[in-house]
């Protein structure tokens, strides 16, 4: 189909301007961390770290940066052990029922997170198990396992079992085959599926919300509490660039490390 | 099994060979080990507590008849469900709610379709893998963020839209809509974008020498080519848009969506909201049996 010139230029133009609102939300929070005015009205005004300070200072979102980075590590190591395996036992096994688990893998993130949320809330409450950083961290691992599924899943497809094949016949055993064949070559498809859940886990805040106990902060759930709060508007920035950084730069690290399958279906 | 013959090591028998021998001749053991693990904690943590969820949603409460106690009655009734078909409020905000969703994709197609076919067809290909990369990223750049920035751009008082541009939809529906339509953009490029990719321009070339213009041959091949994949896009941005309340709270000034009255009377009424939450889950496998006729499905 012929483009022309001009229709050429204008579409180039359009995608430029949407690349353009994209972005600048996200930087416009970033720049606003380091106003000297307390609101968050355009134009922002000079610029100082005095914002920064504070936030390093404050009790607050500190607290809730560590917990934050807790749960996500947590819930992405149970996810990537969980993952891994039923990654393996899916690409690698034909049997019946084979749909429904992986259609039950997917249903976390499928389903409305406020669904999720309010089903693992009364499951626990059901089951007397309180509130507290296990609960969060049980429920952060569920809808992460499918992260780490699809990647591995995605690299355990591409891996020629002739490999594998070719180890048994020289001799080896299953556990030396794992360890010098397959896991070499799942490595950065591991890596990249734990960075991503990390990511997702950080940056969670709909399951949390129902999950998470009474005074237990994450990162997100401190900065919604904290934005209706014109005095806490310039920490709230501040947090806000951070969370935008720790989110974006494991999913640029996957992204490098797993040739480009980071896509749509990985979250 | 032509190891255990001819390899001379399988006779050393040290445990781990044992284990593996063992393994290697039974693919269900193998099998059971690997599921086993991922499997109970599905479905326990997950499908257990969507089941007692359901359950919970056909218990109701019942004042005694001082009207001042509520009494939780646990014989299933679909009470709570004929409240919800019957109550004017529940509907109303239901339908605003898919309303909101249908906006929020068609918003995002009409975007999308132009960005997309920018990227497939007439960008470079290392502008293209570029333009992905760059698509893809600000969809983890922090949910509650980009809601918060949102936000501070659509405040009437001060905000970018309005000291810029002289209007702002300000915060309400529209604003709710704007902004969800902002955070799920990505999830509609970037399957038309594949799609559109996959098409291949033999076929476009093709409509041009039988004497189409550019607008027909859209129309006529690309779109029926590439529906699936915005099929595949519009299953993203309908359903992350019916489940989210956190938006409406934080832009939707006092608009309420499905998931805002689930949450109100989530420590009110737990068996009530149960029930209303039924809805987007139910709304999303009619559209995904939809979808699934489309062969969408296999798009995402």
């Amino acid at each position: 189909m012929y483009v022309s010139r001009p229709a050429r230029y204008a579409l180039a133009a359009f995608t430029a301007l949407v690349l353009l609102v994209l972005y600048f939300p996200i930087l416009y929070i970033a720049r606003l961390s380091i106003n000297t005015a307390r609101s968050y009205a355009w134009p922002p005004r000079g610029f100082s770290l005095e914002w920064w300070r504070a936030a390093y200072h404050a009790s607050g979102p500190r607290d809730a940066l560590f917990r934050s980075i807790e749960t996500a590590l947590l819930a992405s190591a149970i996810a990537l052990i969980l993952g891994t395996l039923a990654s393996f036992a899916l690409t690698r096994h034909r049997f019946f029922g084979r749909n429904a688990v992986s259609f039950v893998a997917v249903l976390p993130i499928a389903l409305p997170g406020i669904v999720t949320g309010i089903a693992l809330n009364s499951g626990y409450h059901r089951a007397g198990i309180n509130l507290s950083l296990f609960t969060l961290v049980v429920a952060h691992a569920t809808f992460c396992i499918v992260i780490v599924y699809n990647n591995v899943a995605a690299r355990l497809r591409r891996l020629s079992p002739s490999l594998e094949e070719a180890s048994a016949d020289l001799g080896a055993d299953l556990f030396q085959t794992f360890g010098y064949i397959t896991f070499p070559l799942m490595r950065s498809a591991l890596l990249a599926g734990a960075l991503l859940a990390f990511a997702l886990s950080f940056d969670e805040i709909v399951v949390t919300t129902f999950t998470a106990g009474a005074g237990f902060e994450t990162l997100p759930l401190w900065i919604f509490n904290n934005m209706f709060r014109p005095n806490n508007l310039p920490l709230v920035n501040v947090v806000a660039t951070v969370v935008v950084v720790l989110s974006i730069v494991p999913v640029y690290l996957a992204q490098r490390l797993s040739d480009g399958a980071v896509g749509v279906s990985g979250r | 099994m032509a190891t255990t013959t001819i390899d001379p090591m399988n006779n050393r028998g040290g445990l781990r060979r044992r284990i593996s021998r063992v393994l290697y001749q039974r693919p269900r053991l193998r099998l059971a080990l690997l599921l086993g693990g991922p499997l109970t904690w599905l479905l326990v943590a997950y499908v257990g507590s969507l089941v007692a969820l359901l359950v919970t949603s056909l218990y109701h409460f019942q004042s005694d008849p001082t009207g001042l106690v509520q009494r939780l009655v646990t014989t299933p009734s679909t009470t709570n469900y004929q409240r919800v078909i019957d109550t004017q409020v529940y509907r109303t905000v239901a339908f605003r709610t898919i309303g909101a969703a249908l906006a929020v994709t068609v918003i995002d197609l009409l975007i999308a379709l132009p960005v997309a076919f920018y990227m497939a067809k007439i960008a470079r290909p290392w502008v293209r893998r570029a333009l992905v990369v760059a698509v893809t990223m600000p969809l983890w750049a922090g949910y509650l963020v980009k809601g918060y920035a949102w936000r501070a751009m659509l405040d009437p008082a001060g905000g970018v839209l309005h000291e810029v541009f002289g209007r702002s939809p300000g915060f309400g529906l529209s604003g709710t809509i704007v902004t969800l339509a902002y955070l799920w953009l990505p999830y509609m490029v970037i399957p038309v974008y594949s799609g559109l990719e996959r098409l291949p321009n033999s076929l476009l070339e093709a409509s041009t020498d039988l004497g189409a213009k550019a607008g027909r041959t859209f129309v006529k091949v690309v779109l029926p080519q590439i529906r699936p994949s915005i099929v595949a896009g519009s299953i993203f941005t309908f359903a992350l848009t019916l489940g989210d309340f956190y938006m409406a709270q934080i832009v939707g000034g006092t608009t309420q969506f499905l998931g805002n009255i689930v949450y109100r009377e989530f420590s009110a009424n737990l068996p009530f909201a149960a029930a209303y939450a039924t809805v987007p889950v139910v709304i999303m496998i009619v559209y995904l049996a939809a979808a699934r006729s489309s062969g969408a499905l296999e798009e995402l």
